[in-house]
């Protein structure tokens, strides 16, 4: 396996499209922190039709409810939770220009078909590695909905965040090419 | 009989959450070293052990919680007969000690007062989840769990017919795996309950997360059973981060409880590798 790649935010078309499911890349710039609760609030905004608290294209958005921030720091752990529960709210993000994701878990056929649609790419970061992310973390600002806790919308400015590109914006999916090559015949 | 203070047990539930949500057991620790020195193949999957590995060595390095989701907290108390609290409410302390440790920790709350009508955190991590036992003798033994949420969701309940038997037991282990894929953040720490009523195989299936590794069911029948399960989890392929690789579980632990004739409760506990549990007998 080669070094990861560097890459940063927010993503242009091209990179967007130019990112393979299975690279390793380490992320720098700004991405938004969006979990349950933010979600839900983001599809009342589209709904309703009112504007984002941020311009969201060409933007990341990561799955995460830091824990908080001890004395000195600028956030707390900071792990992916599971991406799956944001899939409802998915398709519309990424038809108004979100260019990336970072979370764990499978997606939905529906987010995995936007994607394509739209030339989004999910990244998968470790989860659990929360402690090692928080490093990468250098700047963390509220965006929105502060009345959220852990589950606001913040600016993260993040310099060589690990990730692996698990689906790409081919519908190209990690998570269903791999665990195959590793399967075996169990004895009964 | 002995008097314990109940402010003897908040401090000892504090201590006991401090610890777990910032240093992972030795023996999870060391398992997660052999599955890359030795065992996992796959590349990425290598390269998330690394991370994981790393992660604990960061998270004991810096007293951060080595997961964001510090979990629902989960008391389990053998009280012995002989004991008399003294001092106050023994659930209000185990709260306080609870909260406390989330205070000063910085570790995320991540409960809300009402599921379904009124989402607002409570603030304090707690009420605690509380498992009480009156056993023999006059000491106390408490066994906490920070639960997170990625692997609990992944967990299942199911009852079996008698006649389905072990093989029933086995396949919905699988099924529940491979439903499951890489949403509890493999490779995991399997509990399974079996027998008993509902409640019963699931507290059995939460107490088997929290055997070390490596420990067998005394009986070896169910001892065989666990291996010949964890064998077929990490045959699946999920791998670590379920991103593909041969490590998809450390270990598989089956408690048993006699069960009635008509049917087979089984209750499938998963934990994430991040398996963090401590314990202190007062």
């Amino acid at each position: 396996m080669t070094g990861p790649r560097m890459m940063s935010t927010p993503l242009s078309a091209e990179t967007a499209l130019s990112l393979k499911s299975g690279e390793a890349v380490l992320i720098s710039g700004d991405i938004f922190t969006g979990r349950d609760a933010a979600h839900r609030k983001l599809d009342d905004c589209i709904r309703e039709g009112r504007p984002l608290p941020f311009d969201i294209r060409g933007q990341v958005i990561y799955y995460v409810g830091p824990s908080p921030a001890p004395p000195g720091k600028v956030i707390g752990s900071a792990g992916p939770t599971t991406s799956g529960r944001m899939d409802p709210f998915t398709p519309a993000l990424l038809d108004l220009g979100l260019k990336g994701m970072i979370g764990k878990g499978t997606r939905s056929e529906a987010v995995v078909q936007s994607m394509v649609r739209n030339g989004a790419v999910y990244f998968g970061a470790v989860g659990g590695a929360a402690a090692l992310i928080a490093r990468s973390i250098i700047q963390a600002d509220t965006v929105a909905w502060p009345e959220l806790g852990p589950e606001a919308v913040f600016r993260l400015t993040v310099k060589d965040f690990p990730a692996i590109v698990v689906i790409d914006a081919f519908g190209n999916d990690l998570y269903r090419t791999e665990p195959p090559k590793y399967r075996r015949e169990s004895r009964r | 009989m002995r008097e314990i203070d109940v402010s003897f047990v908040s401090t000892a539930v504090k201590g006991l959450f401090l610890k777990a949500n910032t240093s992972i057991g030795q023996d999870v620790y060391n398992a997660l070293v052999t599955a890359l020195e030795k065992i996992e193949e796959s590349p990425v999957g290598r390269r998330v052990l690394e991370q994981i590995i790393k992660n604990h060595d960061a998270a004991r390095a810096t007293g951060m919680p080595i997961c964001q989701d510090t979990g629902m907290a989960v008391v389990f108390a053998d009280i012995g007969q002989d004991v008399h609290f003294t001092g106050g409410d023994l659930v209000q302390a185990v709260n306080s000690g609870v909260e406390q440790a989330y205070s000063e920790g910085f570790f995320r709350r991540s409960l809300v007062r009402d599921p379904l009508f009124d989402r607002t955190n409570t603030g304090t991590n707690t009420p605690a989840v509380i498992h009480t036992r009156i056993v023999r003798g006059e000491r106390v033994h408490i066994l906490i769990t920070p639960k997170g949420f990625g692997s609990e969701n992944m967990s299942a309940v199911k009852f079996l017919t008698p006649a389905q038997g072990p093989e029933g037991v086995r396949d919905f282990i699988m099924d529940t795996v491979k439903a499951a894929g890489p949403n509890p953040c493999p490779p995991t720490i399997i509990g399974v309950g079996v027998g008993g009523t509902m409640e019963l195989a699931a507290i059995m299936a939460k107490r088997g997360t929290l055997y070390t590794v490596g420990r067998r069911n005394p009986d070896a029948k169910y001892g065989a059973l666990e291996l010949e399960i964890l064998e077929a989890v990490n045959n699946t392929g999920i791998g670590p981060g379920g991103l593909g690789g041969r490590v998809t579980c450390l270990d598989v632990h089956i408690d048993f409880a006699p069960g009635h004739i008509a049917g087979t409760p089984v209750a499938v506990n998963i934990c994430c590798h991040a398996a963090r549990h401590a314990e202190i007998t007062l």
